[in-house]
């Protein structure tokens, strides 16, 4: 982990209540996709963690919707802008576990730390599929960056507007995958839970105070015993969660 | 050149600056960070006898300059203390550190500090008679001045190192409990344990917090910590340690004016992992800024 004051290089809006935010600093505490930064808001006494889209070596990219104060005020932010931000935090996801034919899927505002890790994965020669999980047409982002990638990019909404009509879990059902990586809401995990096959792991959310391990704000049992969200996860392996 | 050493029940500390129990494990996670032998000392994540989960999550709800958490002592048990976290934080740390205990029962007090007072690398231990999260069968020692006396006395009677008890503001008159801890044989007091406080989801319309309330804390908080410690200070001989919202060097000062003869820092850590060694190198240019050459002279100088 490592703390910096990062420039706000761009801000933009990607739907109604989603924003990608490029930040330019010190990236080097960056080791694996699927880890969070930890910004500090104006106005906020607790920082904002926000999962990790993408970065090189100079810059951070993150998308984060907009769900309360901390989030609004960000997306206020001007390019030029300064942000004090703890970088490079949780564990991220495990690529060496993929195998050949990686299933990814990602449910709204969980979609972003999927980017990198399918990035990854495709730089390994792994053939990834892609599964986005939307409500409906104008929630949808981040598909062209996943189709860019090379990934096979599979879309569905609740109300069927684009894509295959349903859940995540809809469009599971008949692939064939080695190895599945998700994040997103706590209602599509355990269906997706029910319906996955084989190995895999989950990226959880969860209310932290600090961000680097230090409160006990967000533990969970696993049965490995307690662990933090911020810092032994935010990523759990499926074997070890406790439903 | 000027001077932040205090003594602290006849412990010499380098400065007064003292991460609080709860905001910085112990201790060896921050030592990835920064050499935290800059440090006072540190209080280590309240230890109870037997390894606690703690409360359901939500733990965590923000306020105006603020937090409250309800963690509820989530920690390995003594015996894991002992065995697997002391031993980490001793290849880090080169300076004693303070053992932060709690307790369901007097005996369970007795049984957790008799095991680590055998502990070479404790200096002192703080007594957790105030934690607002853990309710067992009613009892909230530090609430009741005799309750308090007789956790304080019956830990007394079984260390060697000295005795701090750490009180909670959420009762009438602390300087009561601060009185009788002393009469009990407390070595030194320290305050303030966290205010019991909550908040409200207008979304779900439910408390943020799982448990309901929990232990509010942060600059916020920091004129109510100063004044208990103010107020005890004119009441008890023994040393006081200040803590609630402390945030920088000149809080520091004010603390120690106010009574305060080392200063804990605690919700600071969790949004500036550096707030502390960032704290210790703000004081000398913080000192000579208001003409103070020795901090322990400060001690109790607004009385």
């Amino acid at each position: 982990m490592t703390q910096g004051i990062y420039k706000v290089i761009k801000n933009e809006k990607l739907t109604e209540t989603v924003y990608r935010m490029v930040l330019e600093g010190d990236t080097s505490a960056l080791t694996a996709p699927g880890q969070f930064v930890n910004l500090t808001v104006e106005g906020c006494y607790l920082r904002r963690p926000i999962s990790v889209f993408d970065w090189d070596d100079t810059t951070v990219t993150i998308i984060y919707k907009v769900v309360g104060e901390g989030t609004e005020k960000m997306s206020e932010w001007k390019d030029g802008s300064k942000a004090d931000v703890l970088v490079g935090l949780g564990n991220g996801f495990d690529v060496a576990k993929s195998g050949d034919k990686p299933l990814l899927i990602g449910g709204g505002v969980g979609i972003p730390p999927l980017y990198g890790l399918c990035k990854r994965l495709v730089a390994e020669g792994k053939k990834p599929t892609v599964i986005l999980g939307f409500n409906k047409a104008d929630e949808i982002f981040c598909k062209e960056d996943f189709l860019a990638a090379g990934a096979e990019t599979i879309i569905t909404t609740v109300d069927g507007s684009v894509g295959i009509k349903g859940f995540v879990t809809d469009a599971m059902k008949n692939l064939d995958y080695t190895y599945f990586y998700t994040c997103g809401p706590m209602p599509m995990f355990r269906a997706i839970e029910k319906t996955a096959q084989g190995g895999g792991e989950y990226s959880f959310e969860e209310r932290m105070g600090c961000g680097f391990g230090a409160c006990m704000g967000c533990s969970c049992k696993t049965k490995y015993g307690n662990k933090r969200i911020c810092k032994d996860g935010p990523v759990l392996q499926r074997e070890e969660i406790i439903w | 050149m000027v001077n932040t050493k205090v003594d602290l029940c006849g412990i010499e500390l380098d400065n007064p600056v003292i991460p609080a129990s709860g905001t910085f494990g112990f201790g060896y996670e921050f030592a990835e960070l920064y050499d935290i032998n800059c440090l006072g000392t540190f209080s280590f994540k309240g230890t109870t006898l037997e390894s606690r989960f703690g409360n359901p999550t939500p733990r965590i709800a923000e306020c105006t300059s603020g937090m409250i958490n309800s963690v509820g002592l989530q920690n390995p048990g003594v015996h894991g203390v002992i065995e697997h976290e002391l031993p980490e934080l001793k290849k880090v740390f080169g300076k004693k550190v303070m053992a932060n205990v709690g307790g369901f029962t007097v005996d369970e007090y007795i049984e957790c500090c008799t095991l680590l007072d055998k502990v070479d690398l404790i200096g002192w231990f703080e007594i957790n008679i105030s934690c607002p999260n853990v309710h067992a069968g009613g009892v909230n020692f530090g609430t009741d001045a005799k309750n308090a006396a007789d956790v304080i006395s019956a830990v007394r009677k079984v260390v060697s190192k000295p005795v701090i008890a750490k009180l909670t503001p959420n009762v009438t008159d602390i300087t009561e409990i601060a009185v009788a801890c002393e009469e009990a044989g407390a070595d030194a007091i320290s305050l303030i344990n966290t205010l019991l406080g909550m908040r409200i989801d207008l979304k779900t319309r439910k408390p943020v917090i799982a448990n309901k309330m929990g232990g509010f804390s942060g600059p916020a908080i920091m004129p109510v910590a100063l004044r208990a410690v103010y107020q005890v200070y004119d009441k008890v001989k023994v040393p006081v340690i200040g803590m609630g919202g402390v945030s920088s060097a000149k809080d520091v000062i004010e603390m120690m004016l106010a009574g305060a003869t080392a200063v804990e820092v605690g919700a600071a850590n969790l949004v500036n992992p550096f707030a502390c060694r960032d704290i210790i190198n703000d004081l000398p240019a913080t000192m000579e800024k208001y003409n103070i050459s020795n901090l322990s002279e400060i001690i109790g100088g607004a009385h």
